[in-house]
Parts: structure tokens; C-alpha cells; sequence
């Protein structure tokens, strides 16, 4: 058997999109996150548990408390992905900022965000790399910050290229920069991918498409702000982000 | 399951879906000294250690695990400096010897290897609580290592489980105050993966 087609790939993703539309229709809850066993994306067959998560309601549950980031933890330099370097990379300069609150709205303050990216050409700094497309010497494309009073981070960064993979035959990733959060919780703690408006390629990819909830997906996808793009420097884009998963002040409150 | 609801009666935001961590994150997340919370000659210190593997039993060589846990005298405030910085160079200078930021970080090499050393947790909470990040692995996965300290038989979760499965949360004392705790993602002995209500 040779390695899978685009076409049957996208036919295993329509599939999947109608069973959760049919899922709904019977009165299913909403699904906010990926099904860990999505079959179109193949490398999560051996990866994800057979067996149903364990349940845990316990208020005294150390994943209600998390790790704690503070200035020590980042410098300045970490948050402009284009300054790391003797020279400027090559590519479209992009400024990334949104508010990362929690799901009752409360920002979520002075924790630690971590991106990494490809480059403009969609090469990563990563020896396993091997799209044969150029990297720069200029570019890691690794950075971090701490959300500030609002719960705000802000990078500066270049686009990102779409790229290659191995997932079946022709598979191209859409261009995304990776994200890692920190909440208040480490119940809350969040990896994710922010995609760009208006890629061609979202529909092909497994990845994007595991978010079978067409509302879910959308929020995966930045929107291009030009009140936050900088006159002859940069394009703005906004992506806010809102972290999943109880808190200890949050049962505190009285929500379970 | 109907969606959780503040106490003002407001429905809560609907959250920012996951995504793989995918495989190129090694130049990113990792940072120098993540897998230990104390230096590991400190006397005191314990090493966990063990294999992630897949559903078909291999190693899995790109996995990524997080340890937070509460300080040996109960507290579970944290600290920050797991990545302090030196203010001149931008350069890692490693944790302060003296403060326990309760949280680890280890990519696993590529025999799926990974060993962090940090303290024993307390006997009310006589766990590390584990993060799984993989590529292949579209949400990362909660776990549990226990560590055979007092308190631990009294645990809830443990009690609740048939033996074989409670098994999987038990790390196994080695020599030289090591533990053991692999991780299996799917099949035989596949480990008890946790969600947080």
C-alpha cells in the first residue's frame, strides 16, 4: 500500500467534520479540541489512549495550582524573533499580539507565552528538517514573553512559509506559528498553532482540520488588524486566545 | 455535559482549540537546566526517570514532558526562575540553588529516554503531575507519577482504580533514590490519562 492520496486524505476529513455535524445534530457537546485518534492525521494512530480519561474533580488537585514565570524568566530580546541575529532576516516582518484570558474573561497575567516557527522560505532551525528550502542565518525563530497587566503578549517576528510533510502524498502545511501557554493552572496549560487569513491551504490540512468544530477551527486563524500594522516596518495581525480548564480560585468561586 | 457556567450566569468563552506540539520544537522549548528543579548531587534530590512509548511498544524519540508539583512543605505557590536569566548576556544561569520553582521540563532523546531530578513531593500531595506533549498527539495528555511516599495509599484517584490500571501511576523505586515512571500512550499497560473537572 502506498503512502496516501490528497484526495483520500480530504475524503477521511470530510468524513470526520460529518460524523461530529451528525454527533451534534443528536445532542452531542460541543468539541472544542481535537480528537486525539483523528484518523487523517497518520501519525496519531499510535498516540493517542484507547481508554477514556480518568476523571479527576478533586479541589485539592496540584494541577489547580501551576508553575509561576516572572522577569527573571525572559529578557527583553526573547520577544523580537528579528533582533536575535547580526542581520535581519529575510522575509515579511509581522508584529503577533492578542490577549490571552481565561474562559470566565479574566486575562491571564504575568505568565510565560513561547513561539516557534519556520521561516519565511518554511524551514525550521531543526537538524530533522529536511525541506530542501533555505535557511537563514538570521533567523531562529524561537522567542518568549510574559503577558502583562491585560494579559497581553506582543512578538515581532517574520511570516512564517507554508511547508512540506510527510503525512501523505503532496501534504503542505498551511503557515502557522506555534504557540505554548501557561495559565493560572496547570490544568491550563495550552500548545497550539495561530494560522493566517485566507491560506489556500486549510482545507488540506489534517492538522487544522482535527478541529472538526467549524467555530473551534476559526479561532485557530489570526485576523489581519491594520491598526496594528506599523507605517513602513510591519503587518499586524491580532490572535486572542482563551485558555481551557478549571483553576483553584475558580472552584473557589463556587463553579463546581 | 452541559458547558460550565460562571456563578454570575454568564456563559463562560469557548477556548482556543489545541494543536500538536509537532516535532521541530527542540530548539524552542527546551532550556538548559528544565529537567532539574535541584542540582542532582543535592542529597536530598530524587531522579525520575523512564521510556515514552507508543501503541506498538517503540520509543517514542520526540515526546515532551512537564513536571509541577507541590514543595516538600506543602505549598504550591511555585517560584519563578526555572529559566533565570542572566540580565548582561541574555544567557541562561541557571536556577537559583535555593529556590524550588516546583516545575521541570525534558525532551525525551532518541531512544525515548528522559530522567528529571527534583524533590519528593509531600504526603498530601504525593504526586507529580505530568504534561505529554508529541507530535501525533493533537492535545496534550495529563498524567500522574506517584512517588511511594507516606500519604500515598490514602490517595483517592489510586483507590479508585482496578490494580492493573492503578499500576501505571506508580513510579518503582530503584537505587540511588531513582524512580522509574514510563509513560505508555496506547495498548498494553496503557497509562491512566487524566482530565481535570
Amino acid at each position: 500500500m502506498g503512502d496516501p492520496t490528497q484526495e483520500l486524505i480530504s475524503k477521511e476529513i470530510a468524513e470526520a467534520r460529518d460524523g461530529y455535524a451528525a454527533a451534534r445534530a443528536g445532542g452531542a457537546p460541543e468539541g472544542h479540541h481535537p480528537d486525539r485518534g483523528y484518523l487523517p492525521y497518520r501519525s496519531s494512530a499510535l498516540r493517542h489512549p484507547h481508554n477514556p480519561l480518568e476523571r479527576v474533580a478533586d479541589p485539592d488537585a496540584v494541577e489547580l495550582s501551576g508553575p509561576v514565570f516572572g522577569v527573571t524568566d525572559v529578557t527583553d530580546w526573547d520577544a523580537d524573533l528579528t533582533a536575535q541575529h547580526v542581520g535581519e532576516p529575510l522575509g515579511e516582518r509581522i508584529t503577533v499580539t492578542g490577549q490571552v484570558l481565561d474562559r470566565a474573561g479574566r486575562p491571564v497575567r504575568g505568565q510565560l507565552v513561547e513561539i516557534w516557527q519556520a521561516n519565511a522560505s518554511g524551514r525550521y532551525a531543526h537538524q530533522r528538517d529536511r525541506h530542501p528550502a533555505p535557511l537563514d542565518p538570521n533567523f531562529t525563530g524561537a522567542g518568549r514573553c510574559l503577558t502583562d497587566d491585560e494579559g497581553r503578549y506582543t512578538f515581532t517576528t517574520v511570516k512564517p512559509g507554508a511547508y512540506p510533510w510527510r503525512n501523505h502524498v503532496n501534504a503542505w502545511r498551511p503557515a502557522h506559528i506555534h504557540f505554548s501557554l501557561f495559565g493560572a493552572a496547570f490544568t491550563q496549560r495550552l500548545v497550539t498553532q495561530m494560522y493566517f487569513p485566507g491560506d489556500p491551504l486549510f482545507a488540506y490540512d489534517p492538522i487544522l482540520q482535527s478541529v472538526t468544530d467549524d467555530a473551534a477551527r476559526q479561532r485557530l486563524v489570526a485576523a489581519y488588524d491594520h491598526d496594528l500594522s506599523v507605517p513602513e516596518f510591519s503587518l499586524g495581525y491580532r490572535w486572542d486566545i482563551v485558555l481551557d480548564g478549571p483553576t483553584a480560585t475558580w472552584i473557589e468561586e463556587g463553579r463546581a | 455535559m452541559t458547558p460550565p457556567q460562571q456563578t454570575s450566569g454568564q456563559p463562560l468563552l469557548p477556548p482556543t482549540p489545541a494543536q500538536t506540539v509537532g516535532p521541530f520544537y527542540g530548539y524552542a522549548l527546551p532550556f538548559p537546566g528544565g529537567p532539574e528543579a535541584v542540582p542532582p548531587g543535592r542529597p536530598d534530590a530524587i531522579t525520575v526517570h523512564g521510556v515514552v512509548y507508543d501503541g506498538s511498544g517503540a520509543p517514542i524519540p520526540d515526546a515532551l514532558l512537564e513536571f509541577w508539583q507541590a514543595d516538600p512543605d506543602g505549598t504550591r505557590s511555585g517560584a519563578p526562575g526555572s529559566l533565570r536569566r542572566d540580565p548582561v548576556t541574555g544567557g541562561f544561569l541557571g536556577r537559583h540553588p535555593h529556590v524550588f520553582t516546583g516545575f521541570t521540563r525534558v525532551a525525551t532523546d532518541a531512544d525515548g529516554g528522559y530522567a528529571v531530578h527534583t524533590l519528593a513531593p509531600p504526603s498530601s500531595a504525593p504526586y507529580l503531575a505530568v504534561a505529554v506533549f508529541a507530535r501525533g498527539l493533537l492535545h496534550h495528555l495529563y498524567t500522574r507519577a506517584y512517588l511511594p511516599v507516606d500519604g500515598a495509599a490514602d490517595d483517592a484517584l489510586l483507590g479508585r482504580l482496578a490494580p492493573e490500571r492503578r499500576a501505571t501511576l506508580l513510579a518503582v523505586p530503584g537505587p540511588d533514590r531513582t524512580y522509574r515512571f514510563d509513560v505508555r500512550l496506547q495498548g498494553e499497560n496503557e497509562t491512566v490519562f487524566l482530565e481535570h473537572a
